[in-house]
């Protein structure tokens, strides 16, 4: 079985939310505090929203508030579709957000001031970040670690690494490619979809992946 | 004065014996979390050792904490009657219900605290003060010495703004702060961390019952097992709206035959308790499917078997910190009716983990739907057990503790 040279840390990764002062009523309000909140404030309503989502319409807390407080649904639709995953940085997350609601205002003046059900809570996304006592150094290794991760963990590893990493990939595809060089494996697992798929499912996806290569 | 809680912690299930409900990994990476905590210490401080959603929570979780390797002390102040009509008057002054000032009761509860305070000592790495009965303990922290966390567990949405000005600089003086909701925060000059408050599905309250024991409760307690049952489990509190339950139950009457069962029982402060039940007796009287059942603390076995038994089970209240029967009655599937105030907003996602209302006949209505639609009333029950083991049980309150603590010295470093 193929050894890395370096091996794969797991990182046990917990959130907590710390509450902002920024709570607009409207729309208007929104795209304005969009602009202003930190990186950590548009992590936590996107990334970090986007594992927590099983009970509400849409994972992207921006979409779900236009939807529920705001009853504006199809700007709801058009901000649930923007997809994180083609974002590798957040100040170009935060332009396609704001864009989003401009644009929606421009073409619907009257919605921009009407006030909202409830405020806007902006919120930042606090991540501790340990390093596990689980390494890999193969396929087999890395397959029992991902089983042995926690949700949140394989979030970290597997969808807020793009922003760690700048790159449009996860930890996982990274160190597949570039310590076992099986560029073809690590592309197959970037398309498992976390969009679509619960986490318990997403974990599932990329072991389906790579069990088929382990012994190469 | 005051005095140390009695925790048992034999009666606690060890760490690793969630594993089967939560998932090894989570305990894994709640030891190695802990791990990097190893022997600071931690002293919890409320009001009451017995009753009510803080007493139990910290009941199923100081002896976690002990056991991960943080020795933790469990104190509880202690004060006179007019205390704790004082510390009631600000409770529900805080949820904005009336508040009428009297002269002496700032200083009352100043006199108290301070009692209390000379007899306590508070060297431990981190101090946490539960609700604002305690909050001026606070004027003992010196300077940059330990951490100090309030955790306020009531909706503080729309405070009466005398008192909350009044306890604003004591909590300022706190490095950080926890809320059940991101709609209970103010405008504060320390971080508001937002932490649900959670049950252990392991304890005598959530645990899988004997279905022959669920029968013997109801027979106990003349409860019919063969006809629908809705009940609201609550201490008899205003707040919890129990004439607004009894209302709702009238309006079902008329179209649905169930029962009704009204189960609680006091807190140590609140002195309110037993003049609620009295007008609930009267509301009740004449009614044989009303049950009014004022149980002892110690009752979580029947609690237990009551929320099990029940087709619907109904939180009415007009103000909520959390809600943490609406937590167990979904732990157990159950399908829920609650108004939508505070914390419950969390838990209850309508039509998908409950039913939401906001008044007595949205409430017999959604009972009335719910009694219609036991398949849907299903589905409601399997989304809301799912939802609360991803987020509200015990093992995310050590979660949470350990990764503010964590936070708290990273940050001073």
């Amino acid at each position: 079985m193929k050894q890395a040279k370096a091996p794969f840390q797991f990182i046990a990764a917990s959130y907590l939310i710390c509450i902002g002062h920024d709570r607009p009523t409207t729309l208007r309000g929104l795209s304005r505090s969009i602009t202003e909140v930190s990186e950590a404030s548009i992590f936590c309503h996107t990334f970090h929203s986007l594992s927590m989502h099983h009970y509400t319409s849409y994972s992207s807390d921006f979409a779900q508030w236009a939807m529920a407080a705001c009853n504006e649904q199809e700007l709801a639709e058009r901000l649930g579709g923007i997809d994180v995953r083609q974002f590798v940085s957040i100040e170009d997350l935060r332009s396609a957000l704001v864009h989003t609601i401009e644009s929606y205002l421009r073409s619907q003046p009257r919605s921009s001031d009407r006030p909202a059900f409830e405020p806007f809570f902006f919120s930042e996304t606090r991540e501790i970040a340990l390093p596990l006592d689980l390494r890999a150094s193969n396929l087999a290794e890395l397959a029992e670690g991902i089983r042995r991760l926690s949700l949140h963990s394989l979030h970290f590893h597997f969808v807020n690494s793009r922003l760690r990493l700048h790159l449009r990939t996860n930890d996982f595809s990274h160190w597949i490619a570039q310590e076992l060089d099986f560029p073809e494996l690590a592309a197959r697992i970037d398309r498992v979809d976390f969009y679509t798929n619960t986490l318990q499912g997403v974990r599932e996806g990329i072991l389906e992946c790579i069990q088929p290569w382990i012994g190469q | 004065m005051s005095s140390q809680a009695p925790v048992t912690q034999s009666s606690v299930p060890p760490l690793n014996d969630y594993a089967r409900i939560v998932g090894q990994p989570e305990i894994d990476e709640l030891w190695t979390l802990a791990k990097s905590l190893q022997n600071r210490t931690v002293k919890m401080v409320n009001s009451t050792a017995v009753g009510g959603g803080v007493a139990e929570i910290l009941n199923r979780a100081v002896p976690l904490f002990q056991e991960v390797g943080l020795p933790t002390q469990w104190d509880v102040i202690t004060g006179g009657d007019v205390f704790f009509s004082v510390t009631k008057a600000f409770h529900n002054a805080l949820h904005g219900m009336t508040y009428e000032d009297r002269a002496d009761w700032f200083d009352v509860f100043l006199a108290t605290n301070e009692d209390n305070r000379r007899r306590m000592k508070f060297d431990e790495d981190f101090v946490v003060i539960h609700d604002p009965q305690p909050l001026p303990l606070v004027k003992a922290r010196t300077e940059k010495s330990n951490h100090w966390i309030w955790r306020c567990h009531i909706d503080l949405s729309q405070p009466n703004e005398r008192v909350w000005e009044f306890l604003r600089p004591f909590v300022e003086r706190f490095d950080i702060s926890m809320f059940s909701s991101a709609a209970f925060t103010h405008s504060l000059g320390i971080p508001q961390y937002l932490v649900a408050p959670t049950i252990d599905p392991l304890a005598d309250k959530n645990r899988e019952l004997e279905p022959e024991f669920v029968s013997s409760v109801l027979d106990k307690f003349g409860i019919d097992a063969n006809r629908p049952i809705v009940s609201q489990i609550s201490r008899f509190d205003r707040l919890k709206d129990p004439l607004g339950v009894i209302q709702a139950y009238k309006m079902v009457k008329k179209y649905r035959d169930c029962q009704l069962v009204l189960a609680g029982g006091g807190a140590s402060d609140d002195p309110e308790g037993s003049v609620v039940y009295a007008e609930v007796l009267e509301a009740a009287k004449g009614d044989n499917d009303i049950f009014l059942l004022n149980l002892p603390p110690w009752s979580h076995l029947e609690i237990n078997a009551l929320q099990r038994a029940s087709t619907i089970v109904v939180q009415k209240s007009l103000k909520e910190g959390f809600g943490l029967t609406v937590t167990e009655a979904l732990w157990k599937k159950k399908p829920v009716v609650a108004s939508a105030v505070g914390g419950i907003f969390r838990q209850v996602f309508h039509k998908i983990t409950g039913m939401l209302v906001h008044s007595v006949e949205g409430c017999a209505y959604q009972i009335r739907y719910l009694l219609s639609n036991p398949a849907f009333a299903e589905k409601l029950g399997e989304a809301g057990h799912d939802h609360v083991k991803e987020n509200f049980l015990i093992t995310h309150t050590l979660k949470n503790y350990l990764l503010l603590f964590w936070l708290l010295e990273r940050n001073r470093q």
